[in-house]
């Protein structure tokens, strides 16, 4: 069985789709989901996607072990924002009794 | 075929397939456990892509805490032991379309570019590497994502605590809102 060359071997554009297609679908959760939680973990696929990009332009482009580097400190700025965020939405409950992102449109009671 | 396409191809139908799940399932708890799976295929694509320090990290930050917290924030958020989990989705059709559209785009912009692309090299040990760079190159960031860190540390605390201290002060004024309504009308 002979493959086509661009199927045999997976290169740089292979891991971009992947990315591009995990940034569809976070982008999706965001705008489409109602719940905060879904939200959040919809920004953490972007994030994600964002990070395969990084490491695979280390791999097969000009950046070196900087991509790598960037890499890691995504990881690390996404668990401060996680820990930041999941305490907002713990708020919110608290507050409004519900994480429904549509119900949540005051500032100030 | 090579062994690492066969496992690129695996991998990818399922990080794609479990982001897929993630999106659409009804059911929150659900969906997080689609993301863990999500999250683990992608650090075995960076053990691919020769990048094993990055491949740890992601296991150990994404998947052991991360993913925790998130559990730990459907827990607290919602009412009983079983029900409102389930949440809403809304506007499918057209988030759905415009999603499509962003998504062809990008891929028709990374597929038509001509990356530069260096000759690729076998994999060496990348942590030797990255800990030279902490030290002289990227000092700067090292530090302020210590205090970055420490920030968010006490933020989410002093959030989190104040949220449970005064729990009684948005209950007892829940009474109060059906009073002043009627007022209002009239």
């Amino acid at each position: 069985m002979v493959l086509p060359e661009w199927l045999a071997e997976p290169g740089l554009n292979h891991f971009l789709v992947v990315s591009a297609v995990l940034f569809s679908f976070g982008l999706l959760a965001v705008i489409s989901r109602r719940n905060i939680i879904m939200v959040l973990m919809g920004i953490e696929l972007i994030l994600n996607s964002a990070n395969l990009n990084f490491v695979a332009f280390s791999r097969y482009g000009l950046l070196s072990l900087e991509g790598h580097m960037i890499a890691l400190f995504v990881i690390i700025i996404a668990a401060a924002e996680a820990a930041v965020a999941l305490a907002i939405a713990l708020n919110i409950y608290n507050r409004f009794g519900s994480v429904d992102v549509e119900q949540i449109s005051e500032l100030k009671e | 075929m090579d062994f690492s396409a066969v496992v690129f191809y695996v991998f990818s139908i399922l990080i794609i397939g479990s982001a897929v799940i993630m999106v659409f399932a009804k059911n929150i708890v659900h969906s997080a456990f689609a993301l863990m799976f999500t999250l683990a295929g992608l650090a075995l694509f960076y053990a691919l892509l020769y990048a094993g320090f990055v491949a740890v990290t992601q296991l150990l930050v994404y998947v052991g805490g991360i993913l925790v917290l998130i559990l730990f924030g459907v827990m607290l958020t919602t009412r009983g032991y079983f029900e409102k989990v389930r949440t809403r989705t809304v506007n499918l059709l057209p988030s759905t379309i415009f999603v499509a559209i962003i998504g062809v785009l990008l891929i028709a912009v990374f597929v038509t570019t001509e990356w530069t692309k260096m000759p690729l090299e076998d994999g060496q040990v990348t942590m030797t590497g990255l800990g030279e760079l902490l030290l002289t190159d990227f000092m700067l960031p090292f530090q302020v994502t210590g205090v970055l860190l420490l920030l968010a540390i006490i933020g989410a605390v002093l959030m989190a605590s104040r949220a449970r201290m005064p729990q009684q002060p948005p209950h007892a004024e829940q009474p109060d809102r059906p009073e002043d309504e009627p007022k209002n009308i009239p």
